[in-house]
């Protein structure tokens, strides 16, 4: 996926990296951490002396939003703005001890849904930044359609989420927009509850927060809300997702970046993260989920739309309960690159046996290839079947091939005679069966 | 536009990638294409000048160029762009193309192209009206007329697919795989597609589902439309639209893939970086419903998509298309290691540059050595005021006496009892930079002095910076007063018969500077033969980059050593008639200045 969420640290540190281009005529103090847990915000404060000279705030830092409504954000201990550093390593030590509750919906105050259950690992801590609401702003963009949208309003925080009809002006921008056209735009639409003493400023830092964000190859940015008084600019909460694709321009303007998992979502397993590691050192296309690892089908498929037709057909004749993985290898991956591939997923289909004690079924499927050579990439799944074949035999497993393409008659050949010779339980369709036919035949059987 | 390809459309390459190149060639020949589809290639690091592919049992040669521009100047009739540059470089490709212009389609192959890059790119062709296939795409075809790059997979299947004639389905797809595989089937279910795209994977592409499907409404070859959609996106409710808005009459059949999304939360991504439900009307459920409310054919699922198609393709009753003839593509295929553009000895009777050697040789043609070289050297007729003026040279440099460096070595070797080839290469070996070598300088330094608008003054300057004497300027003992009669023939000559002899002007008012600073540096034998052949060349019509290139390949310096050849053959006769014994040089000839080595 192109657009990948990253933490709020590392938005602001990307702002801050490149505020003076941007924000000129403002100053943003970047005083913000990311820590662990307690004793790195000790350690941190070593480095970083506004954090045992200041009062504190410390919350979560990754991915999700509605912090407040969650109690997961420390600003008072006995009133507002009172946490010292020793309260706020205190209290991130409590909330890494064991597991918490977050949930990501809310009607009003009242959670909706089940609760995320996850361990926090990554919190943000900054001073503590008294003003007044009506210093609160709101902003952010993204790309809607065709064209770039900017959103702004004169309140920020949990009012602009409640009203956003009334509260926000949206303005969009196409993709050829010269700069003088975006700054004239945004002069014209400055929200109308913006104090006429502060529109100015105000269309300055936004001019400058939206070429910051077409500049920097953001997907989303939103501060909410940002503080402004005068030219002090306070970024109180940040989200923002980069378009990963455009990283190999902007190494210097992101620098060290990282793209965490959302909070909750199960950690990639060794065998996902390897897969992961190939796919960005080749110029072919390897993709594994796991989605069910101890479900009976297991498929290993060619091509980014026949791995979504394989998968909505299994779900379809089988069921969904029944599907273990998704995945796809494709634009012509090298005999030893499958080989990989087919050896990950062996090695995982193979670990249990069947629950209910039938046959796993493993789906060698895709489409009519354009340019891969099927033989070579049949030779890689050969391979990793003579690794294989002991284990395959122990649990039980039945082959069903459909492939067609440039060698096909050659690759169908030698799997079927690699998996007679090793005695795996096979059947071999090309380009004259329905692609997706041998979902059909494997269930029925 | 109705149709986005023809028979004569031609494309350029946007990198060499000759597995892809071979492939369109094959299909060219199969359905045999007056023209190959490929009419230039851009390989920017390439040295060479074309690339070397089969077109059926034989090889022809493509053009490449270092530059989109380049290719573009040289096949302007070219109007599809075949972009395969990396994701790195695709939108730099695309932007110069659009500059340069006179493209009506351009493909780009790359996938993962920054998001923001891809929408500018995109954003500038639809705004010149340039329909742009991907990124993240095989491409597309127009079966029996131009097919991009892999489309289609093998030749093979390719015919097995009936891609190799127009049948009656306009076929729009996401995935690339999917659509030759919807190819198949519908070769299988109906009689094959009148024109198909693969808009491509990525988020942000160029020609959506509804642009491919109006142009395939006003196609009159396209009967029917086969819509294969993804989760994700709201682009198949355009297509909706458009047939509520009577724009799409033809009956359409869609399918969206990905129903299985529905089951996971937004973190599984299913299929391409553009097929992520933002929405419950981009679900795959949704798109499918709602297409069917809007009466387009929907099957229940992907597995029941070929009984749909012959649903819809026989209640249609159309008439069977007629199967052309096809050329079959040799299987084995060995690539011939020589080239020979000049002369061939397939026929019966040998042809320089196509004309039969009788028609040049014969005294009652009335040609010359001089037509025979330009046929051999330059595969052109000259006309006869150039013809002769290469004959004047050849003769006018056959021979310099004895004493001059070739002739003399040709005649010790002579003598030392070798053959006439042994001491004619032996001559013809002295030949270089200061034996004859004045004619490739006078032509360089002159024609660069002149391209360049150096006065002589500049010129003379340039040249002490470069350290090198003048070429073809200065004589041993003749000047102005004693002027060389060969010299003064040909420029005569020139004068008379050429049609204008600017560089030679030119070099007469260097020779007035040269000359007033001494008497004997007058334009010699040597500079103005080389300076009067760039005359010749302008006046033939070349091009200044074609002359430059017979300079630098060393053609001036061919006519020395043709002439000078026969020079060198009557010494080394005249040696062995008279029969001259070894020769060996006087020692007191020989200053000896032998000094004892130092050990070090």
């Amino acid at each position: 996926m192109a657009q990948k969420a990253i933490r709020e640290y590392d938005a602001k540190s990307i702002l801050a990296k490149h505020w003076d281009k941007y924000f000129p005529r403002f100053t943003y103090a970047y005083e913000t951490v990311l820590v662990k847990n307690g004793p790195e915000l000790r350690e941190a404060a070593i480095d970083h002396s506004w954090l045992s000279s200041k009062t504190l705030v410390a919350k979560p830092d990754m991915l999700f939003g509605k912090r407040g409504k969650n109690g997961l954000v420390l600003f008072k201990d006995k009133a507002p703005g009172d946490v010292t550093l020793v309260k706020a390593a205190n209290w991130i030590d409590s909330k890494t001890k064991e597991k918490q509750e977050v949930h990501f919906s809310f009607e009003g105050d009242t959670p909706s849904g089940n609760p995320s259950v996850d361990y926090l690992t990554h919190f943000i801590v900054e001073p503590f930044a008294p003003h007044d609401q009506a210093e609160e702003y709101y902003i952010s963009a993204t790309c809607v359609g065709d064209d770039d949208v900017l959103y702004m309003s004169a309140e920020g925080g949990m009012e602009v989420e409640e009203g956003w009809d009334e509260k926000v002006v949206e303005v969009a921008f196409p993709i050829t927009a010269t700069e003088a056209e975006i700054e004239e735009k945004i002069k014209a639409n400055i929200p109308a509850d913006v104090a006429q003493k502060d529109k100015a400023a105000f269309a300055q830092f936004a001019i400058g927060f939206f070429k910051a964000y077409r500049e920097l190859n953001f997907a989303y940015l939103e501060i909410n809300p940002f503080v402004m008084q005068g030219r002090k600019i306070e970024l109180l909460d940040m989200v923002a997702k980069l378009d990963d694709t455009a990283g190999f321009m902007m190494v210097e303007e992101w620098g060290n970046v990282e793209y965490p998992t959302a909070f909750g979502m199960e950690e990639k397993s060794p065998e996902v993260l390897a897969i992961e590691d190939a796919d960005a050192k080749t110029g072919a296309s390897l993709k594994l989920t796991l989605l069910k690892p101890d479900a009976r089908i297991w498929t290993m498929v060619a091509g980014g739309g026949a791995s979504v037709v394989y998968a909505d057909t299994i779900a379809d004749l089988a069921g969904i309960e029944d599907l273990a993985n998704y995945g796809e290898y494709s634009g012509g991956p090298t005999t030893g690159e499958t080989k990989f591939y087919a050896e990950t997923i062996l090695d995982l289909m193979t670990r249990k046996k069947d629950l209910q004690g039938r046959d796993k079924i493993l789906i060698i499927g895709g489409a009519i290839a354009n340019f891969t050579d099927v033989a070579a990439t049949f030779t890689g799944i050969i391979l990793a079947f003579e690794e294989y074949a002991d284990k395959m035999k122990e649990i039980g497993m039945k082959i069903y091939v459909r492939r067609g393409g440039p060698n096909y008659e050659k690759g169908l050949r030698d799997i079927k005679a690699a998996a007679d010779r090793l005695g795996l339980w096979i059947d071999v369709y090309g380009p004259e069966t329905h692609v997706t036919d041998i979902v059909r035949m494997a269930v029925e059987a | 536009m109705a149709q986005l390809f023809t028979r004569d459309t031609q494309a350029i390459f946007w990198n060499n990638n000759t597995t892809a190149i071979q492939r369109m060639l094959d299909y060219d020949y199969t359905i045999k294409r007056d023209k190959p589809s490929v009419a230039a290639i851009v390989a920017p690091t390439s040295s060479g000048k074309f690339e070397k592919f089969f077109y059926g049992p034989d090889e022809i040669m493509v053009p490449t160029f270092k530059t989109t521009a380049e290719a573009k100047a040289a096949q302007p009739q070219a109007d599809v762009l075949l972009n395969f540059a990396s994701f790195r470089t695709a939108y730099d490709v695309t932007m110069e193309a659009l500059e340069i212009g006179g493209f009506s389609t351009i493909m780009i192959t790359a996938e993962g192209i920054p998001e923001r890059l891809a929408r500018k790119m995109n954003a500038t062709a639809r705004a010149n009206g340039v329909v742009v296939i991907g990124p993240a795409t095989v491409g597309g075809i127009a079966p029996g007329a131009f097919k991009i790059a892999n489309v289609g997979g093998t030749i093979t299947n390719i015919v097995n697919s009936k891609l190799h004639r127009a049948g009656s389905c306009g076929l729009v797809t996401r995935s690339g795989g999917l659509f030759n595989e919807l190819s198949n089937i519908i070769s299988i279910n109906a009689d094959g597609i009148a024109e198909g795209v693969a808009i491509g994977g990525d988020r942000f592409v160029g020609s959506v589902f509804i642009d491919n499907l109006l142009r395939m409404e006003s196609n009159p070859q396209v009967k029917y439309m086969l819509l294969l959609g993804e989760v994700g996106g709201i682009e198949e409710y355009k297509v909706i639209d458009a047939i509520k808005e009577g724009k799409i009459t033809k009956p359409v059949i869609a399918w969206c893939i990905g129903t299985i999304a529905k089951y996971y939360d937004s973190g599984v991504q299913f299929g391409h970086a553009g097929a992520s439900a933002n929405a419950e009307r981009e679900t795959a459920e949704a798109k499918n419903r709602a297409m069917s409310e809007a009466g387009i054919y929907v099957p229940e699922s992907f597995n029941d998509l070929p009984n749909k198609i012959k649903e819809v393709y026989e209640s249609l009753h159309l008439a069977p298309i007629q199967e052309p003839e096809m050329n079959v593509v040799p299987t084995v295929r060995r690539s011939k290691q020589f080239i020979c553009t000049i002369s061939d000895d397939r026929g019966d009777e040998a042809t320089y540059a196509g004309f039969p050697i009788s028609s040049v040789a014969l005294p009652s043609t009335g040609k010359g050595i001089g037509d025979v070289i330009s046929l051999l050297w330059f595969k052109k007729q000259y006309p006869k005021w150039a013809t002769d003026f290469i004959e004047t040279v050849l003769k006018t440099v056959a021979d310099h006496g004895p004493a001059v460096s070739g002739a003399h070595n040709a005649k010790v070797t002579a003598r030392a009892g070798k053959s006439v080839v042994e001491s004619l290469v032996t001559g013809l070996l002295t030949i270089g930079p200061r034996f004859g070598g004045a004619i490739d300088g006078a032509a360089q330094y002159f024609k660069y002095a002149d391209d360049n608008g150096l006065s002589p003054k500049e010129f003379l300057g340039y040249m002490k910076n470069e350290g090198i004497p003048i070429p073809g300027i200065g004589h041993r003992i003749k000047s102005l007063k004693n002027p060389d009669l060969r010299v003064k023939g040909l420029m005569e000559y020139a004068a008379e018969y050429f049609p204008s002899t600017p560089l030679l002007d030119y070099a007469r008012t260097v020779e007035a500077l040269t000359t007033s600073k001494k008497e004997n540096l007058i334009l010699n034998v040597d500079g103005t033969i080389g300076i009067l052949m760039v005359d010749m060349w302008r006046a033939l019509g070349y091009a200044e980059e074609e002359i430059d290139e017979f300079i630098s390949s060393g053609t001036l310096n061919a006519f020395f050593i043709v002439g000078r050849s026969i020079g060198f053959i009557g010494h080394i006769l005249d040696e062995k008639r008279l029969e001259m014994p070894m020769y060996r040089h006087p020692m007191d000839d020989i200053l000896y200045d032998v000094q004892m080595a130092q050990e070090i």
